[in-house]
C-alpha cells in the first residue's frame, strides 16, 4: 500500500497520515460481485429461534448496513458469517453461507483462516490488556509472522491507516487500555486490518463513542470502502444512510428475527418496498 | 445520612476488630516466643523433645512437604481449572458435577484426608510414613482450593477477550496463554497462597502420613515433622514447651507472611511486565 492523498476528501488535512491509498471503487460503482452469499440462514439459541430464513448477498468492496430494532438478530447474523457462533453455548446455525466458493458452515473448515479473512469489530472496543504495539503484534505472531522488522512495519502501516499513528506513536509501549474509547475502537480496527482481511464485520462500532470519535470512525469506514468489504450493524439510521451502499432491514416477527427487505441503500431509505421498512426508516416504528 | 454514618461506624468497627485480633495474636506470639528466637534456633536440631535446641529439621521437613504439595497440586489444579472453564460448557452436567465435588472436598475435615492419605499413600502405595506421603496428602487437600480459585480467576477474565481473540483467528490456547491466564494471574497467585497456607498450617493430616520424627530428613522417603505438628506436640504433650511452641508458631507465621508478600510482589511485577512482552 503506498502513501497517497485524496484531495477530494472532506477533511484532507486531518487525514494526512492515512495511507489507504486511492479507493479502488466508489460508492456507486462497486463491483456487484457477491463475495458472501447467505441462503436460508436460520440461527437458534437452544430452543429459541433468533433468525429465520435470511438470504442475502454481500457485495465485494461495498458497505452493507444492517438495521433493525434491538434483539432482531443482527449481532447473531454477523457472528454466523465468521463462525463466531461456534463460541456461543447452545447456538446452532443452519442454512448455507458461501464465502469465495468456501462453505462457511462446513464443520471441517479451518475457522482460523476464515476468521483471518473475515475480521470483526465489536460494539464495545476490546483492546487486549497489552501495549498498543502488542495488541497488533499478538495476532500477527499467532498467524506466523516472525520477523520483528516486518511486524513493526505492519504495525505502523495499520495505525496510519486508521489515523492513529500520530496520536500513539510516542506511546506504542503504553497500555492500550489507557487510550480513549474512540482510539481503542480504531486500534481494534487496525488490529483487524493487520491480518489483511477481505471482509470486516462491524457490530455497532460507533455506538459506544461520542459524536466526534464516532465521526472519525465513520470517516475511516468510508475510506475502507472499495478496499474491504464491510458489513456494518448500526442503530444510527443517518449513519447507515451516509455510508452504506446496500442496506438490509431486519425485524422481529413472532419473536424471531427476519430479513424484511434488502437492497440498495438509497432504495431502502427513499423508496422502501415494504411498509414495515418505510415506517422504521421514517422513525415511526422500532 | 445517619444510616450512612452507622454503616461507616460498623465498617470501621469490624475492620478494627479484625486487625485488633490479628495484632493480639501476633503480640502474644512475640511476647512469648521472641526470646527463644535466634539464628541458632533456626539452625539447630531440637533437644529435650523440643524444649531447647532449634527447629532446623522441622523447617526443612515443612519446606519439603509444602514443595511436594505445590509441585503436584499447582499444575494439576491449573489444568483442571482450564479444562472446566475453557473446554467444558459451563452448564454441562460433567462440569457441574466436578465443581460440586470440589466444593465438598474443600470442606472435608483434614483428619479425613489424613486417614485417606494413610490408607492410600502410606499403605496401599507402600510409601510408608514419609514426607512424600505427607506432601501428596497435602496436595489432595490443596487441590480443591487451587482449582476453585483458578476457576474463579479464569471466569472473571472477560468473555470479550475470548471472542475478540477468536475473531482474530487466534486459537483458544493462544488466548488462554496470552490473555486469560495473565488476567487471572492475581487470582491464581492468591489461590496458590491459600493452598500453601493450608498445606503449611496442616497438622491432623500429617500426623497420619508424614509422622512426627524430628530428625533431619535425608530424602523424601524419610518421615519428618512439620512445623504445625511440632507446635501441637510442644503445646500439648511436652510440659514446659510453651516458649518453644510460641517461637515455632512465630516462625511459621513469618514464613507464610514472607511467602505471601513475595508471591504478591512477583505477580504484580510480572503483570506490569506483560504489557510489553508476549
Ligand atoms: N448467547 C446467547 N444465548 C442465548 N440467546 C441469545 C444469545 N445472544 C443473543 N441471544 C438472543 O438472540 C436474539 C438476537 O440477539 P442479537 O444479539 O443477535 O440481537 P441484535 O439485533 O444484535 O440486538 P442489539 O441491537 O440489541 O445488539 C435476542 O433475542 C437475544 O436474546
Ligand atoms: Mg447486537
Amino acid at each position: 500500500m503506498k502513501v497517497s492523498m485524496d484531495d477530494t476528501d472532506k477533511n484532507s488535512e486531518a487525514q494526512q497520515s492515512y495511507t489507504l491509498g486511492p479507493l479502488q471503487s466508489g460508492p456507486h460503482c462497486c463491483d456487484p460481485r457477491p463475495l458472501i452469499s447467505v441462503t436460508d440462514l436460520s440461527l437458534h439459541y437452544g430452543a429459541k429461534t433468533a433468525l429465520e430464513n435470511v438470504s442475502l448477498d454481500i457485495y465485494q468492496g461495498c458497505i452493507t448496513a444492517l438495521i433493525g430494532p434491538s434483539g432482531c438478530g443482527k449481532t447473531s447474523f454477523l457472528s454466523a458469517l465468521n463462525r463466531l457462533t461456534d463460541m456461543l453455548p447452545g447456538c446452532h446455525v443452519s442454512g448455507r453461507i458461501r464465502f469465495n466458493d468456501l462453505d462457511v458452515c462446513d464443520p471441517d473448515l479451518d475457522v482460523r483462516l476464515l476468521r483471518r479473512d473475515i475480521g470483526m469489530i465489536f460494539q464495545k472496543p476490546v483492546p487486549f490488556p497489552l501495549s498498543v504495539r502488542r495488541n497488533i503484534e499478538l495476532p500477527l505472531r499467532e498467524h506466523g509472522m516472525r520477523r520483528q522488522a516486518e511486524i513493526d512495519a505492519v504495525v505502523q502501516q495499520v495505525l496510519q491507516d486508521v489515523g492513529l499513528w500520530d496520536e500513539v506513536k510516542d506511546r506504542l509501549n503504553s497500555p492500550a487500555q489507557a487510550l480513549s474509547g474512540g482510539q481503542q475502537q480504531r486500534l481494534c480496527i487496525a488490529r483487524a486490518l493487520a491480518l489483511q482481511p477481505k471482509v470486516l464485520l462491524m457490530d455497532e462500532p460507533c455506538s459506544a463513542l461520542d459524536p466526534i470519535a464516532s465521526g472519525v470512525v465513520e470517516d475511516l469506514i468510508l475510506r475502507l470502502q472499495g478496499r474491504y468489504t464491510v458489513v456494518i450493524v448500526t442503530h444510527n439510521l443517518a449513519q447507515a444512510r451516509r455510508i452504506a451502499n446496500y442496506a438490509g432491514f431486519l425485524w422481529m416477527r413472532e419473536r424471531t428475527g427476519r430479513l424484511i427487505e434488502f437492497g440498495q441503500c438509497r432504495q431502502i431509505f427513499e423508496a422502501p418496498a415494504h411498509a414495515l421498512t418505510a415506517s422504521y426508516v421514517n422513525g415511526e416504528r422500532g | 445520612m445517619s444510616k450512612d454514618f452507622l454503616a461507616t461506624v460498623m465498617i470501621w468497627l469490624t475492620a478494627l476488630l479484625i486487625s485488633g485480633f490479628f495484632l493480639y495474636l501476633l503480640t502474644d506470639m512475640l511476647i512469648h516466643g521472641l526470646d527463644r528466637l535466634s539464628w541458632a534456633y533456626l539452625l539447630d536440631a531440637p533437644l529435650d523433645a523440643g524444649r531447647s535446641g532449634g527447629i532446623a529439621p522441622i523447617v526443612t521437613a515443612t519446606a519439603i512437604l509444602v514443595l511436594i504439595a505445590i509441585i503436584v497440586a499447582a499444575p494439576l489444579g491449573l489444568a483442571t481449572a482450564v479444562l472446566l472453564t475453557e473446554f467444558t460448557r459451563q452448564k454441562s452436567h460433567f462440569g457441574r458435577f466436578v465443581e460440586r465435588s470440589l466444593d465438598v472436598l474443600a470442606s472435608v475435615p483434614s483428619i479425613i484426608f489424613g486417614l485417606f492419605g494413610n490408607a492410600f499413600f502410606c499403605l496401599f502405595l507402600g510409601l510408608g510414613f514419609s514426607l512424600l506421603s505427607g506432601g501428596l496428602t497435602l496436595a489432595c487437600m490443596a487441590l480443591p482450593i487451587l482449582i476453585r480459585s483458578a476457576v474463579e480467576g479464569l471466569r472473571s477474565a472477560p468473555d470479550e477477550y475470548r471472542l475478540a481473540a477468536a475473531a482474530l483467528g487466534m486459537t483458544r490456547g493462544a488466548a488462554l496463554l496470552h490473555l486469560l491466564l495473565p488476567t487471572a494471574a492475581p487470582a491464581l497467585a492468591a489461590g496458590l497462597m491459600l493452598g500453601i497456607g493450608r498445606a503449611g498450617a496442616e497438622t491432623a493430616a500429617l500426623i497420619f502420613t508424614s509422622g512426627y520424627v524430628d530428625r533431619m530428613p535425608e530424602s523424601w522417603f524419610d518421615s519428618g515433622r512439620a512445623l504445625s505438628v511440632h507446635i501441637y506436640d510442644l503445646a500439648m504433650n511436652v510440659p514446659g514447651g510453651d516458649a518453644s511452641a510460641h517461637a515455632a508458631a512465630l516462625v511459621l507465621v513469618l514464613l507464610l507472611f514472607t511467602i505471601n508478600s513475595i508471591a504478591m510482589g512477583l505477580t504484580r511485577r510480572w503483570q506490569r511486565g506483560r504489557i510489553h512482552s508476549l
